[in-house]
């Protein structure tokens, strides 16, 4: 094969050139072995984000193109107005008085079936993407209860597989959410809330929590723990939905009030107090604590999601301005990687769509 | 590019080629580990390994242009004249794979966060400009590439580890020697 040259060194005997062939073999093979491990094929026992955007994907199947989960919304657009008053937490153009800041919104429900009753969960959830004059942007995903049922990833891998549908009635089991529930006590405070929360007949009436902790840090360089809000302004409480309503009432009844004029929110920032948890979503803070009124939310329009400016925004909360920065909740950078694998599987399959139009996109820039 | 076969060229790479080439081959081995990883994982770790990447993928772009530039000025050193023809082909057309692998992954990488919308940040807030329309269809395409590439690159890399190891286990050519010191 290899034939001798008068230059080299003296030939390998035969078995010399077999260990050094197995040296090469296992020099490559474990270089092989260790990226596979890194990427999690090798690892099956290791939770990943694929796994976790698996388990939207109740049976092995998707509704090609949607998101992965709240995968039923509409697209609002609108701006903020800020007061000011944020100003002294956190250093972000946003805050400063007087800014105007035009954001991309969605409202949503939680699940991954972009056909499911409006009734079907009592939870909604608004999602919000600022874009301020300098290309910086803050991303929120907010949803209608003041706190999660869980406080990691595993736990709420294990809340997805508990509460999937039995392939046998295509229901979920009751019994094992039950299970599920005894054996994670840190969701007692969202069991609590869940049996007295009904789906509301309004996207506009409800109220919609951060749930994890962030850090904002002002021009002074003072970091501190807040969470944030929106809180419904001038909209009397909707009534609970009724058999009376459709399946899709929420839709409507969002377009209805929009065409009577802009829907508001006060965007309230709540900060911790020392010893108060930030990496524990499932612990709200007390009610005394700290509250800045940061601006108002002002939605305007809103458009069908299918070809709407949110369509393609990944509302990665994990996107912020300078001034703001995550907290040490373990949860935030698995919303972040399981959103990735959500955007990345939801644009290939999409491709043989046509594009939302970019016109919106452009226009939020425009003055 | 192409192995020179002039008889006056020095037996070694060129000092800057040298250095360049190590301080690269462990910057795209992190890369790809980093990569593979962030993906992968749900913990701190993914925002991170995120925060390494982006930068880290700068830094590659800016080398792999230094070293093009020296490459083309400074030469390489001939491959031994017998050496098989076929591995000469797998080399010279490896080494094409390389370089154009290491300018295709940083530049998809930064269009891709262009297209998907984001600020393109390297460091805390500091951001780039976007080199890509905000589109999720080149997104999608951009992603798979980037994606596909990197485990291409991956392979590449693999073979031009048993390649360098041949060279110098079994051969015993001088080829890795011209890589790993200075002989004129």
């Amino acid at each position: 094969m290899l034939e001798k040259n008068e230059t080299r060194p003296s030939g390998l005997t035969a078995g010399q050139k077999l260990i050094r062939f197995t040296v090469i073999g296992a020099a490559v093979l474990g270089l092989g072995a260790a990226f596979g491990y890194t990427g999690g094929w090798l690892a099956p026992q290791r939770l990943t984000a694929d796994r976790i955007a698996n388990t939207f994907e109740p049976g092995g199947k998707s509704h090609p193109g949607f998101r992965r989960n709240h995968a039923k919304g509409i697209c609002v657009t609108g701006h903020f107005e800020s007061s000011g008053a944020a100003q002294t937490l956190s250093s972000t153009p946003m805050f400063s008085p007087d800014a105007s800041i035009p954001l991309v919104g969605r409202l949503a429900l939680p699940g991954p079936n972009p056909y499911a009753p409006d009734s079907s969960v009592p939870i909604r959830s608004f999602a919000l993407r600022f874009s301020m004059p300098d290309g910086q942007q803050w991303r929120t995903a907010m949803n209608s209860m003041p706190v999660f049922p869980v406080a990691t990833p595993q736990s709420f891998y294990e809340q997805q597989l508990a509460s999937a549908p039995d392939p046998k009635t295509g229901k979920p089991d009751p019994a094992r959410i039950k299970a599920f529930f005894a054996s994670h006590p840190e969701t007692a405070q969202f069991r609590k809330w869940v049996k007295t929360a009904r789906p509301s007949a309004s996207f506009a009436t409800e109220a919609y929590y951060s749930l994890n902790a962030f850090v904002f840090t002002n021009n002074e360089g003072v970091r501190q723990n807040v969470r944030w809000r929106v809180v419904p302004l001038g909209t009397p409480a909707a009534d609970d939905a009724t058999p009376e309503h459709d399946q899709n009432y929420l839709d409507m009844d969002l377009v209805q009030r929009l065409s009577e004029g802009p829907l508001r929110w006060r965007l309230i920032v709540t900060v911790a107090d020392p010893g108060d948890p930030s990496n524990d979503a499932t612990k709200p803070w007390p009610d005394s604590r700290r509250q800045v009124e940061a601006g108002t939310i002002v939605i305007e329009k809103s458009q069908a999601q299918d070809h709407g400016p949110c369509r393609d925004i990944n509302f990665d909360p994990t996107v912020l301005p300078q001034g703001m920065a995550i907290s040490d909740d373990p949860l935030l950078p698995a919303r972040s990687s399981v959103y990735a694998a959500s955007v990345d599987r939801r644009t290939r399959e999409g491709l043989s769509r046509p594009s939302p139009s970019s016109s919106a996109a452009s226009s939020e820039h425009s003055k | 590019m192409n192995h020179s076969i002039d008889k006056t060229q020095e037996a070694s790479f060129s000092l800057p080629a040298r250095v360049l080439h190590w301080l690269m081959a462990a910057g795209i081995l992190a890369m790809l580990f980093i990569g593979v990883g962030m993906v992968a994982s749900v913990s701190e770790r993914h925002n991170w390994l995120l925060a390494i990447h982006k930068p880290l993928g700068a830094a590659l772009l800016l080398l792999v242009c230094i070293r093009l530039i020296v490459r083309l000025t400074k030469g390489t050193p001939p491959l031994p004249a017998d050496m098989p023809e076929w591995q000469k082909h797998v080399a010279l057309a490896s080494h094409w794979l390389l370089y154009l692998l290491m300018f295709a992954m940083p530049l998809i990488g930064w269009a891709m966060v262009s297209a998907s919308g984001t600020p393109v940040t390297l460091i805390g807030a500091w951001t780039i400009p976007a080199i890509a329309p905000e589109n999720a269809d080149v997104f999608a395409v951009l992603r798979a590439a980037h994606r596909y590439l990197a485990y291409l690159l991956f392979a590449t890399v693999l073979l031009h580890q048993a390649a360098g190891l041949f060279h110098g286990l079994i051969r015993r050519d001088g080829v890795l020697k011209s890589m790993v010191s200075n002989r004129a």
